[in-house]
């Protein structure tokens, strides 16, 4: 009997995972054939010969470009992102005065703002600075929607750090700049890489801001440009295939090797809510 | 410490940018909806007009439903992700590769994810209905051009993409209770379905409602995956509040409504944001 149960809830997990998988599965496949193999064959069968010339194809009918642009921008964003909102806990958790709490409010609001209700005063904003068409706009717009959830993971770390190390570093003639940049941020690694793979995660994907600030194909970012491009290749699957798997695995590789940290990161980011 | 140029110079740069790009915009959305705008001319004051509009508009009115519709489904499926944690947490051996395996799809981009879900559903070549001819059905809908459907069809690709995401927070939780409490009831006779609905259950509540007011205001804010998947079609019966709100601006340059659609967003998210923690509050939080 009890072997029996064991056996059902084994099995309706396992049943749950194949949902999860297999379409990114059938994706991989589909990548990999012609259309007359894709329309004709079963969906389960492996190609019957692997057509990697799909994605060659891709990458250099454009998607390469898009490539490189989520790959700076997602990374200078990240850059940013973290050295402040590190500076910015730094100052709430460590040092006293009289805002901190209120400003620490502000930033845990700016966690459930939804951004349509900012992106047409914010395109009207960049539109009158000249930054509409400009990667700068998206970056310094990742960088500052990203603050309220990066801190939030960075606070709890930040307020388990022992005193004595600053105290000690302060009778040792560090100024507060110092002791930060070459005493806190580096005891901050672990947390540190919980936040940038989960920025990573959010800027590599977005796609709303990008969709709306710009409109030069050298400048968007994969999620804009995969769009553009499917409408190019609308009926070659191998084609499309192949972009979508490019555009999601440096992500899934980033995965692979840091699952811990995105659990980490992703679990902590509904602890307060 | 308390020096105030210290404080100021590692706080500013992230409280400007903050300020300026996220609560400036904000507050300026329900300033551009008191406006006739369209987003390159003068502005020209009309008062609440646009809001009055919206409240007459049956397409906005469409739009709300959706999401409602959208935010019921969500927090219906809580209860899968539930069940899903609380038998992952009863000593499952590899439930750890298995919650991130759950995970994957949360990790793609809408974008991906909604042309990846564009071939599942294709009428003739996509792997659903090609799996449902092969078992004997005839006509398989055609799931994101059928009114009906359309809404359903949409549903599915976000369960799939948010169900690790949701797993990984319940087992979290489960994962927290000390395994004392739950040898204890063990001891005294208690079954595991027992063990899940009596002591489990109540002592991650908070965080289940944590994850209630997540699916309700995320719902409100989907859009990547609908905008890219149908475009709010066929015929408006996929259209959610962002996506008509983001066609207003960007597509028929109406910034003033546009505005003021976005700004009644925000609103309705503070607004059920509060209502829901309301709603689910405990009487005291359980301490263990």
């Amino acid at each position: 009997m009890k072997r029996i149960g064991s056996f059902f809830l084994y099995l309706s997990l396992a049943i749950v995972a194949v949902f999860q998988i297999f379409p990114i599965i059938w994706l991989f496949l589909f990548s990999l054939k012609d259309n007359r193999e894709i329309f004709s064959g079963s969906p389960f069968a492996l190609p019957s010969q692997f057509r990697w010339e799909n994605y060659t194809k891709v990458w250099e009918g454009g998607i390469g470009v898009y490539f490189w642009n989520s790959v700076w921008i997602t990374g200078l964003a990240i850059l940013l992102t973290v050295l402040f909102a590190s500076m910015a806990t730094f100052a709430i958790t460590r040092m006293k005065w009289k805002l901190s709490k209120l400003v620490l409010g502000l930033f845990m609001v700016g966690l459930m703002i939804p951004i349509h209700s900012s992106i047409i005063p914010l395109f009207n904003m960049f539109l009158n600075i000249n930054l509409i068409d400009s990667p700068w706009s998206i970056v310094i717009t990742y960088t500052a929607y990203n603050l309220p959830i990066t801190i939030m993971i960075l606070l709890g770390f930040y307020y388990t750090l022992p005193r004595e190390i600053e105290e000690a570093a302060i009778i040792d003639g560090c100024s507060v700049p110092q002791m930060f940049f070459r005493i806190i941020l580096p005891m901050t690694i672990p947390v540190m890489s919980t936040t940038v793979i989960i920025n990573m995660i959010y800027n590599w994907n977005e796609f709303v801001f990008v969709n709306t600030f710009i409109s030069s194909d050298k400048y968007k970012t994969l999620t804009v440009g995969i769009q553009n491009f499917i409408g190019q290749y609308m009926t070659d699957w191998g084609a499309i295939g192949a972009t979508l798997i490019i555009s999601v695995l440096p992500i899934l590789i980033a995965f692979i090797f840091f699952s811990n940290k995105v659990v980490e990161g992703m679990s902590s980011s509904a602890v307060k809510g | 410490m308390s020096n105030k140029w210290l404080i100021a110079l590692f706080v500013l740069p992230a409280l400007l940018l903050t300020a300026i790009l996220i609560f400036i915009p904000l507050a300026l959305s329900g300033y551009y909806g008191l406006m006739d705008w369209d987003g390159i001319g003068a502005m020209k004051f009309i008062g609440l007009e646009n809001y009055m509009n919206a409240l007459q508009d049956g397409k906005f009115w469409d739009s709300a439903w959706h999401s409602f519709l959208l935010a019921i489904f969500s927090t219906l499926s809580l209860l899968l992700y539930l069940v899903i944690a609380l038998i992952l947490s009863s000593k499952i051996k590899g439930a750890d590769l298995l919650r991130k395996i759950y995970l994957i799809p949360m990790l793609l981009s809408s974008v991906a994810i909604a042309q990846l879900w564009i071939k599942i559903y294709n009428p003739t070549n996509g792997m659903l209905n090609q799996i449902l001819m092969a078992i004997g059905v005839e006509h398989p809908p055609a799931w994101l051009a059928d009114t009906a459907l359309v809404l359903y069809a949409i549903f599915v690709p976000i369960l799939w993409q948010y169900a690790g995401f949701y797993i990984l927070i319940y087992y979290a939780a489960l994962k927290n209770i000390p395994e004392s409490i739950i040898e204890a009831a063990r001891i005294d006779g208690a079954s595991p379905v027992q063990i899940a609905l009596k002591i489990k259950l109540p002592l991650i509540m908070s965080v289940v409602k944590v994850t209630i007011v997540l699916a309700v205001v995320g719902s409100l804010k989907y859009f990547d995956l609908i905008y890219v998947m149908t475009g709010g079609g066929p015929n408006g019966a996929s259209e959610v509040m962002a996506s008509y709100m983001y066609k207003l601006a960007f597509s028929s340059n109406n910034f003033g409504y546009g505005s003021a659609i976005g700004f009644v967003l925000l609103i309705i998210t503070l607004v059920v944001t509060f209502i829901v923690r309301k709603l689910t509050a405990t009487k005291e939080e359980i301490q263990y």
